[in-house]
């Protein structure tokens, strides 16, 4: 369980997240869904203090990540981003391996860990474990950076838009095996992502930021049903409405067929 | 050349001792500074702006700059903790060829940390690193190979400004360059300068095999590099355990200035002493003219020559016209024993005057004899000195006295001056009364018809603790007393500038005569 209470954080004369307050329960999914500059990011970062919050506050359990060293705190959430930041003078079972080996793991129980870990992002181990990681594709690499994620079997994993580089056959991949992997696991995740269809995929909830704020918080099905506002609404008519030239392109071809 | 090479073994161990102990120092200094810079951005400028400067200054200057401040730094340290530091030698030029090896690695210590992918930066802190975890796992293994490659720079100034290490008395490559400069020895400078670049390009391509090997993550190519650095280190640290386990009473220190006269004499002496005493010692030449004098006064240097009118002129700081050799000689003797305990041991016999000289036949066409003759005609001549020339009492008072203008005044290396005099470049230059290079060149010297120039008697000084701690070679110095004149002292000087001998074979010869007129 992880919960924000009117978290904010401003830059200077800029809010760039204003009085946020949402609660992920254990197993869940939050997505928080918005374009650009809506303070999606921030409001993740702030889960796990790599952005100190103006005010508010975060408990992760039932402690306050005040009252935490902030390597601490972020040796019990996992973390994996856009850019994915393997770091290149690592193989890939050390960059899978550090968050526990930071924790002073055993080694035997590090290695197993990683074993399981490349099983599970179905990466095989023999063939990947003493990689580079500039030797692996875009896909590959996130597929390690989400192992690297879990690996110390993390309270909460924060996501940060993780498949938004990758080309959209890859990105559909990664995201079956992600859905497969928060079942085995059940693991609670914040997810960030402008991709409409990313978030109905995933989200067990979605929160629809905008301009700072925390517009709207609820199932995909509240949200389609009763959208807050209009831009919630022209948000969730997104998907609809490319479903539909979809569906004209197909409904042509069988015409003039 | 066979005797230039007999040396090149202790050089060249002297040489990459001095190199690879600067550039560990400079490494331990600029890393952690550089580290620290990172860290607090508000250093950056005044770290960064004190490096430059630094590395503005010229490398002979920041040489020279370091025997006072240690002088100075000893003094203190002497007082308040009783701890003597040698302001000349290895520590001066060890101190300065550090400062210089700072910036590169600095610089590239900073720029190799700021240039750390701001996204594996985040992923560290992500992965629940702490700052200093973040730097030993991420930051520092990533910014290596640009240190590496800032080292390697450093390292290129380092060895090629560690020749210029010799005026301050640490024994470098440079030995054999400014003695060959000065004895016009030009293999001696070949043997130098060759040897330097070689060590140079060696220790460049050693350390580029590392920074490859580091950015490429190639194994074998860190480790060979690696081995090749570390036979480099235990060499040098071998044989400076060797000079330090093979103690018993140190060598006496003979110093010698930068002209050929001096390192005949100094030759002689150390001959001399072992002959009659069987101490020995070692030559730390090319010394500057003050540095020799300070370094005898701490008794950082047992024993040099110096000349009875410099003492007279820049160190008792007379102005006044001199007077007649022998009083000018007990002024010297007793100022020196009571101001420094410095013992005046023995007059050699010769003076080693500046004289002014000219080329025979030019002289000659313009009727010059004397010094006042040159008035006439001086604002149509030119002057060329020395580097100390146009900065001692005696050329001002020369300018006073005799009214002397000249067009043009042209400061030069000792050594170029007479090459430079025959080619009429010059027309006048401060010759030395003895140089061997006056009858061979076919020059002559003007009178100093009224008396302006003071008496520069060679004379042998001992250092405060060697005048009471050693009568011995006290009493075998002073036997020394007038046995050379200045025809043979132009002759020896001769036969090493012109005749190819070195200084060593000239002092022999020298003493050899000397055993056959006298007897066993």
């Amino acid at each position: 369980m992880i919960e924000a209470a009117q978290l904010s954080r401003h830059f200077g004369a800029i809010t760039a997240v204003d009085s946020v307050t949402f609660r992920v329960e254990s197993g869940e999914c939050l997505v928080l869904l918005g374009g650009s500059g809506s303070g999606k990011t921030t409001t993740l970062k702030m889960l796990n203090r790599l952005v100190e919050p103006t005010s508010g506050s975060v408990r992760l359990g039932d402690v306050d990540t005040r009252e935490l060293e902030a390597h601490v705190l972020r040796r019990r959430v996992g973390y994996a981003f856009q850019q994915i930041g393997l770091f290149p003078h690592l193989s890939v079972a050390e960059n899978i391996g550090i968050t526990p080996a930071l924790l002073g793991w055993a080694p035997e129980r590090i290695e197993a860990r990683v074993e399981s870990l490349l099983a599970m992002v179905e990466l095989e181990p023999e063939l990947f474990r003493e990689r580079a990681p500039n030797e692996l594709s875009g896909g590959q690499q996130q597929r390690v950076g989400l192992a690297r994620a879990l690996a110390a079997e993390p309270e909460v994993l924060l996501l940060d838009e993780p498949f938004g580089a990758l080309d959209p056959i890859t990105r559909d991949r990664l995201q079956q095996s992600f859905q497969r992997i928060r079942a085995d696991l059940g693991v609670t995740v914040v997810f960030v992502t402008h991709d409409m269809t990313e978030a109905l995929l995933l989200g067990d909830r979605i929160g629809v930021m905008n301009e700072g704020k925390l517009v709207q918080i609820g199932s995909p099905r509240e949200l389609l049903r009763a959208p807050a506002d209009a831009y919630v609404a022209e948000l969730m008519a997104t998907p609809r409405r490319q479903a539909e030239v979809v569906e004209r392109l197909l409904r042509r071809d069988e015409l003039s067929r | 050349m066979s005797e230039q090479l007999a040396l090149l073994p202790g050089f060249l161990t002297a040489h990459l001792q001095l190199s690879l102990v600067a550039l560990a120092l400079g490494t331990l200094i600029s890393v952690p500074l550089g580290i620290l810079v990172t860290r607090r951005r508000e250093f950056e400028p005044g770290v960064l702006g004190v490096a430059s400067v630094i590395q503005t200054i010229p490398s002979l200057a920041l040489l020279a700059i370091m025997v006072p401040t240690l002088a100075a730094i000893g003094a203190v340290s002497s007082r308040v903790f009783g701890i003597e530091i040698r302001s000349i030698g290895y520590l001066p030029a060890i101190a300065a060829l550090t400062l210089y090896s700072v910036l590169p690695i600095l610089r590239n210590t900073v720029a190799g940390i700021e240039g750390v992918d701001p996204a594996l930066v985040e992923a560290a802190r992500g992965v629940g690193m702490t700052p200093s975890q973040r730097l030993r796992r991420v930051e520092l293994p990533l910014a290596l190979p640009v240190i590496v490659a800032g080292l390697r720079t450093a390292t290129v100034w380092v060895v090629g400004t560690a020749t210029l290490s010799t005026p301050v008395g640490a024994t470098s490559l440079g030995n054999f360059i400014f003695s060959g400069l000065q004895t016009r020895n030009f293999s001696a400078v070949l043997v130098g300068c060759i040897a330097s670049a070689a060590l140079a390009i060696v220790l460049d391509q050693t350390i580029r095999l590392l920074e490859v090997g580091l950015r490429e993550r190639r194994r074998g190519r860190i480790l060979a590099a690696a081995t090749v650095l570390l036979l480099l280190a235990t060499w040098t640290a071998g044989s400076f355990a060797r000079t330090w386990l093979s103690s018993g009473r140190a060598p006496l220190a003979i110093g010698a200035k930068t002209f050929t006269e001096q390192y005949v004499l100094s030759e002689i002496l150390g001959q001399w002493i072992e002959a009659r005493t069987g101490r020995d010692s070692e030559t730390l030449s090319s010394l500057g003219s003050t540095v020799a004098f300070d370094a005898l006064r701490t008794d950082e240097i047992d024993l040099y020559v110096d000349y009875s009118g410099t003492i007279w002129a820049t160190i008792m700081k007379r102005t006044e016209l001199p007077k007649r050799r022998h009083e000018v000689l007990d002024a010297v003797r007793s100022y020196l024993a009571d101001e420094h305990g410095i013992a005046l041991v023995a007059a050699l016999g010769f003076e080693n005057t500046y004289a002014l000289g000219m080329d025979a036949g030019r002289a000659r066409k313009f009727e010059l004899t004397r010094i006042s003759d040159l008035r006439r005609v001086a604002s149509n001549l030119s002057i060329g000195g020395d580097f100390e020339f146009f900065a001692r009492a005696e050329w001002k008072a020369l300018e006073r006295v005799y009214g002397l203008v000249f067009r043009e005044q042209r400061m030069m290396d000792a050594s170029l001056m007479y090459a430079a005099v025959e080619a009429g470049d010059v027309d006048v230059i401060s010759a030395y009364s003895t140089d061997g290079r006056i009858a061979s060149l076919g020059l002559v010297l003007l009178e100093d018809d009224r008396g302006v120039i003071p008496p520069y008697d060679a004379i042998v000084l001992a250092s405060p603790r060697l005048a009471r701690e050693e009568p011995d070679v006290i009493a075998a110095l002073r036997e020394l007393s007038g046995a050379i004149d200045a025809p043979r002292m132009q002759q020896l000087n001769h036969a090493v500038d012109g005749g190819g001998r070195s200084p060593r074979e000239a002092a022999a010869g020298f003493l050899a005569d000397r055993a056959a007129v006298s007897g066993p």
